[in-house]
């Protein structure tokens, strides 16, 4: 196996930064316009996507060294990745009501959501695509979960503000938002060739 | 040789999941047996927890009150809850007010028993029970309305006030593998303490009607619990002015005819009747009868739109129009008002609105979700 050469560490802030898993792949957009009307529920949604997308990534690339490899069964990757996602969801779900209810009263309802959240699938795939190691692959997982919820926190507080502004009638609503998300894309893109994470 | 692996390893990945998943339920949700104390140490039941409160009491033989059977989709089922259960979840939140939640009055079907819990329940609670009876008729009285009329059995009789509902206990069928419970206004009239009718109309897709229209025949035996809710007629002098919608009719007749037989017929009685064409309407001729005996009741059955061959004299338009225009000229002004609704959400809150207009305050419905 020859990995790509970069530090997982980089990899890691890159993620964060200058190739954000939302606003340069525009990856996970229904739940990020949904759900960032509001901080307190942005914010719960933010740590349960990093902690899905952590563990997602690690378990998948697992499966994808040790099972779809040897075998040859590349077609059968999409399905694969998403039933771990989703049996991790509900494996977390449950843990997170025994072990803290009160993290699961933040979470509880977003948990769901996550299965469908296409950031997480994404994540996978490029890891995959990327031919990422075990530790870059986690690296990249946890970095791109921070990332989108930096994005989420980031787009809610924007909305609290806009919220009160003189907005022109017509573009009340999502479609402020989605100039909003418009003009925060294009500020990350702007860091898009400063670190190579392929 | 490739056409084996891939479904083998799917599936062997897929159970690998699903072990585990089971494995985590098994170990995670086990809380072992836990103790609800009811009313301070009047009632103490040792149950298995891990379940809801709502489905933990009403397999012990306590019916909380709940139209959606645990959904969460109604509110009905609020209990006060006098140990901690954690704070409110998101899904309680919608039908609680800003007192309800510091009583810490919770929805029964939101909490899962976790650990020994201290609720309040009203005492009237215990007088609801789950009756066994057999289904004696069921009838068409509109193409897609029927009344269905059960004799009690075991206990063989019920007590409850004219508008209070109960909820039919609807066996698993097709690809429904749960008994569903849903609720049903009382049509009949409580002197009729061993036989209770309800109307039941078919809604596309519903699990209930679907199966009281199709599967449902005489003779079967059903369960009902109940009875539940706070729509009964209030005992004042206040004119009333009822209004109901399609199969909103049950309570409304029930509450109709145990005026009638009690003999309180010094109340004025306004009962508007809503229905799309001639073929909605039904026991037109009950009330018109009841009209001739009953010089302060009134029934205005109206047509929103009235077929041709339908040859309609009566009243035309959106019941809330009707109504409006007989609280602006015909019903008297100046007497106190209250409202008594049955029917789809949308037509209680137009009729709450055009109330409001004139001043009505009094409104009773309850509202199936």
């Amino acid at each position: 196996m020859i990995y790509p050469n970069i530090n997982p560490l980089v990899l890691f802030f890159a993620s964060i930064f200058t190739s954000n898993i939302l606003l340069t792949n525009f990856l996970g957009m229904c739940s990020f316009i949904s759900i960032s009307k509001d901080l307190k529920s942005s914010n719960g949604l933010g740590i349960a996507v990093t902690l899905v997308m952590t563990i997602t990534t690690g378990l998948n690339w697992i499966l994808e060294r040790y099972v779809i490899t040897p075998l040859d069964i590349g077609y059968l990757r999409y399905i694969i990745y998403i039933i771990v996602i989703a049996a991790v969801v509900q494996v977390l779900e449950m843990i997170i009501d025994r072990v803290s209810p009160n993290l699961y009263m933040v979470l509880g309802i977003f948990l769901p959501l996550i299965t469908v959240n296409c950031a997480i699938l994404g994540v996978a795939l490029f890891m995959q695509l990327r031919n990422y190691s075990f530790i870059q692959s986690v690296f990249f997982g946890l970095g791109s979960g921070i990332g989108w919820w930096l994005a989420i926190v980031l787009l809610a507080a924007i909305r609290k503000k806009t919220e009160n502004a003189p907005v022109p009638a017509p573009l009340k609503g999502v479609g402020i938002t989605l100039i909003t998300i418009g003009i925060m894309a294009m500020a990350f893109i702007g860091f898009a060739g400063m670190i190579n994470v392929q | 040789m490739e056409i084996i692996v891939a479904p083998l390893v799917v599936s062997i990945i897929s159970s690998a999941l699903a072990l585990m998943i089971v494995i985590v339920d098994g170990v995670v949700n086990n809380y072992g047996e836990v103790e609800i104390d009811i009313n301070n140490g009047k009632k103490k039941l040792k149950v298995k927890g891990g379940a809801p409160l709502l489905h933990t009491l009403s397999s012990a033989g306590i019916f909380v009150p709940s139209a959606c059977g645990g959904r969460g989709s109604c509110g009905a089922c609020k209990v006060k809850v006098l140990s901690d259960v954690g704070p409110h979840l998101p899904t309680e939140l919608p039908y609680m007010s800003k007192e309800e939640v510091a009583e810490n009055i919770r929805l029964a079907c939101q909490i899962k028993l976790k650990k020994d819990i201290k609720i309040y329940l009203p005492e009237e609670l215990f007088n609801i029970k789950k009756f066994k009876g057999i289904v004696e008729s069921i009838k068409d009285v509109t193409y897609d309305i029927k009344e269905l009329r059960i004799r009690l059995v075991e206990p063989n009789e019920i007590n409850f006030k004219a508008g209070q509902y109960v909820q039919l206990v609807i066996p698993p069928y097709e690809n429904i593998k749960e008994p569903t419970q849903r609720a049903y206004s009382i049509s009949s009239s409580p002197s009729n303490k061993d036989h209770i009718e309800l109307l039941i109309r078919l809604v596309p897709g519903g699990i209930a009607t679907t199966y009281v229209h199709k599967y449902m025949k005489e003779g079967d035996v059903v369960e009902v619990v109940g009875p539940f809710g706070e729509f009964y007629m209030r005992e004042t002098n206040a004119d009333m002015i009822m209004v109901a919608g399609g199969s909103g009719m049950a309570p409304i007749k029930s509450i109709i005819l145990d005026m009638w037989e009690r003999g309180i017929t010094e109340r004025n009685v306004w009962y508007f009747f809503g229905a799309r064409s001639k073929r909605d309407l039904y026991y037109v001729e009950l009330f018109q009868e009841l009209e001739k005996k009953w010089p302060k009741f009134h029934f205005i059955p109206a047509l929103s739109d009235p077929l041709p061959e339908d040859d309609w004299q009566g009243e035309t338009g959106l019941i809330t129009n009707v109504l409006d225009k007989y609280l602006a000229t015909v019903i008297p002004q100046d007497t106190p008002k209250e409202g008594y609704l049955c029917g789809s959400p949308g037509m209680i809150n137009a009729c709450v609105q055009v109330f409001d207009k004139y001043g009505i305050k009094d409104v009773y419905y309850d509202k199936f979700a």
